[in-house]
């Protein structure tokens, strides 16, 4: 008879093991999925995941998993922090839309000014800015009065898309754009514009601070006092008082700082991938941005490696559907079993296997 | 025999699945569709998808249709249509005003397909725009809804406070008020174009407001629900017939017919005579279809509404034919000034009678 046994300690080999083993095993349902829907399962399989980078169009393809990629890494980095401190912030896709704004909002006051040496600082200020204050509602809340911060930064997701909308068609809309929603495109307004570092690379400002996020955090959490308080407030909340962590400032600084980054995500993205504040400007990269935290096991290397596998199945699997017209929703399934199957195969990290009766202790 | 031709439709079907499709010919036109919404919406994206079928059917084994669905507004639109454009694809229709810079950014590197974007205003050698004066059927709508109305109070959903949406609730005043000078309108904006729970109420709303004619820019059937429920309420199809839920509340409808414009545009792909054109198409065209005004109209108001639309149709006569002010009183149209179709195009205000104000 086969039965799970808790190990005594989470296994190291495991916790790495299973994100790959998650991967191979959605692999192999995926194509199963694929088969069912008529497809040849290893040519979807081979569009999702060869194609974009190696393909024959890789040169277009690459790029724009970069472009994908990057605010996905940068949201990520900032949630493994609470999430590793037990501090659930999963409100970060409200946070990316109001630094959108609040960044875009800078420049398009100030239209049509051009020293970009001054805007673009400025407007990467805003979208911190607005992210980090967005983030200090759930994080006040909980401080004062004891409300959960899952919901209520959950909540402010939906007030940030309203808000959005709002300014969409009323204070920030383009007033030569016809009366159509929308703003002014911030790609064609150039001291406001997040363009290439080298063209055609994809690599943005946004890329960059990604990159520099994960080194910094990894450097915090290995290296540093305050990545130390936060692991034992996660892991044991009662030492961490006992060792002077205060667990106030931790719920501040762990929601402030991933606030923040959130909103320069959407700070980044709004001056360059998407230009435009717009109601359909949030892309859920905050919520996906869970899953990649999680996937990269909140370590900062992993959510690198991990944010741009996830990239590159939304690049492929759009691929997929315009080149073997799957379904749209075939795609957001494949995605969705990479989460189910990660989650099952995380058992492993946490119990063995175990073939015959149980031992009586 | 039926079960024999079912088994045999079935190893037909499995066959061709695994050998896969039939290698291409060179000389197939190969037309992309990119869809914002799911092809079975019920309203704006099916029924492009649906004209976008007609045509292929037209063609037969001429073209090569390819398409995607719930596209984003956004970065992803470009993807989307660049992907596409790699696919070989010779022209490719984008069917939403979102999808607008996207598509003039695609077209700028591949000067050689042919792009079709529908609702926009932003052209360029080898992008064309399209779209269809749904003013039109909104004169007729209005006409109806100022004859059946008891309360004189008739109720309009609006989706998103934009220029086409702002047309169509002028025109459809303008007729109402002209045959029934005591009629009112109240709007609510629901700020989307589908989403049926909003939708019912809104309408459920208008109703308790007294109102007993509800017109929609919007595309579910979930207002025509709530008025049957409601019971003496009258309905009008949006982008499709609903002719299910006639002949009462649904009394008439507007319809989106984009195939004949798909057929002549692709036509003109195959015959090498392509060019950038800007389209507006109404009745006349065919663009826009007034469903079949049900029996529960009077026969008198329905004699009169179908020869306006004949008379719209023949281009004798112009919905926005002055005199016609603006919400604060003053002078647009003069008498017997006909709007122009830039002023069409950017119109951003109500016509004198209107209460309330455009949410900006």
């Amino acid at each position: 008879m086969l039965r799970l046994e808790k190990r005594p300690q989470p296994s190291k080999n495991w916790s790495y093991g299973a994100p790959l083993l998650a991967v191979v095993l959605t692999i192999i349902l995926g194509m199963g999925l694929f088969a069912i829907l008529g497809k040849d399962p290893v040519i979807a399989i081979k569009t999702i995941f060869w194609d974009p980078v190696f393909g024959q169009f890789a040169h277009f393809y690459r790029p724009e998993v970069v472009k994908k990629a990057a605010p996905l890494v940068l949201i990520a980095v900032g949630l493994s922090f609470g999430f590793r401190a037990g501090i659930w912030n999963i409100g970060a896709e409200g946070q990316y839309i109001i630094g959108a704004i609040c960044g875009a909002g800078v420049a398009l006051a100030v239209y049509p000014y051009d020293t970009r040496w001054v805007l673009f600082p400025l407007m990467i200020v805003a979208g911190a800015l607005g992210g980090f204050l967005w983030a200090m509602i759930p994080a006040l809340l909980r401080v004062f009065f004891k409300t959960n911060e899952i919901l209520v930064s959950l909540m402010l997701v939906y007030v940030a898309e309203v808000l959005i909308k709002a300014f969409s068609i009323g204070l920030l809309r383009n007033p030569e754009g016809y009366g159509m929603p929308g703003s002014r495109n911030l790609r064609q307004y150039p001291a406001a514009a997040n363009l290439d570092l080298i063209s055609g690379t994809g690599f943005h400002w946004g890329a960059l601070t990604a990159v520099f996020a994960v080194v910094v955090a990894y450097v915090m959490f290995t290296r540093h006092q305050f990545g130390f308080n936060v692991r034992l407030a996660g892991q044991s909340p009662r030492a961490a008082g006992f060792a002077g962590v205060n667990a106030n400032k931790l719920i501040i600084v762990c929601l402030g700082l991933s606030g923040a980054m959130a909103g320069l995500a959407g700070l980044f993205e709004v001056a360059g991938p998407s230009g435009q504040i717009l109601g359909s400007f949030p892309s859920y990269y905050g919520f996906t941005a869970i899953i990649v935290a999680f996937l990269g096991r909140l370590n900062p290397i992993g959510i690198l490696l991990a944010g741009l596998l996830m990239a590159l199945t939304y690049i492929g699997g759009q691929a997929a559907e315009a080149q073997l017209n799957l379904p749209s929703a075939a795609i957001l399934t494949f995605q969705g079993m990479l989460l189910f199957c990660l989650l099952a195969v995380d058992v492993l990290t946490n119990y063995r296997f175990k073939i015959g009766k149980a031992e009586v202790r | 025999m039926k079960r024999r031709t079912l088994l045999a439709t079935g190893a037909g079907a499995a066959m061709a699945a695994a050998l896969g499709l039939p290698a291409r010919a060179q000389d197939k036109t190969k037309v992309g569709f990119i869809y914002v919404g799911p092809i079975n919406d019920g309203g704006w994206t099916q029924h492009h998808h649906h004209s976008a079928m007609e045509m292929v059917h037209h063609f037969g084994d001429a073209v090569d249709f390819v398409y995607q669905e719930n596209v984003p507004e956004g970065p992803d639109a470009e993807r989307a249509i660049t992907q596409m454009a790699l696919g070989g694809a010779d022209i490719i229709f984008t069917t939403s005003f979102g999808f607008m810079d996207p598509t003039i950014n695609v077209a700028a590197n591949f000067p050689d397909v042919k792009f079709e974007h529908a609702t926009g205003y932003k052209q360029a050698d080898n992008v064309s725009v399209y779209s269809a004066r749904f003013y039109e059927g909104r004169a007729i709508q209005g006409t109806l809804a100022g004859r059946i109305t008891k309360s004189n109070k008739v109720g309009y959903i609006a989706s998103v406070p934009i220029p086409e949406v702002i047309r169509g609730i002028n025109s459809a005043y303008l007729h109402a008020k002209k045959v029934n000078p005591d009629v009112e309108f109240k709007v609510i904006w629901i700020f989307e174009w589908l989403n049926p729970a909003k939708e019912a109420d809104a309408a459920k709303a208008l109703i308790e407001q007294g109102c007993d004619v509800v017109l929609q820019h919007t595309d579910s059937t979930a207002p025509h629900q709530a008025a049957k429920e409601a019971g003496g309420v009258y309905t009008f199809g949006q982008a499709a017939d609903m002719a299910e839920y006639g002949p009462m509340p649904r009394i008439s409808s507007i319809i989106d017919n984009w195939s004949p414009y798909y057929i002549e545009r692709v036509q003109a792909v195959i015959d090498g005579t392509w060019g950038s054109v800007n389209t507006w198409d109404g009745i006349g065209a065919g663009m826009v279809g007034i469903g079949e005004i049900s029996d529960a109209v009077p026969a008198e108001a329905k004699a009169e509404a179908e020869a306006m639309r004949d008379a719209i149709a023949a281009g004798t006569y112009h919905p926005f034919t002055g005199p016609i002010n603006k919400q604060d009183g003053s002078a647009w149209l003069a008498e017997g000034e006909i709007a122009n179709d830039g002023d069409l195009a950017g119109m951003f205000f109500f016509v004198e009678g209107i209460e309330g104000d455009i949410p900006s």
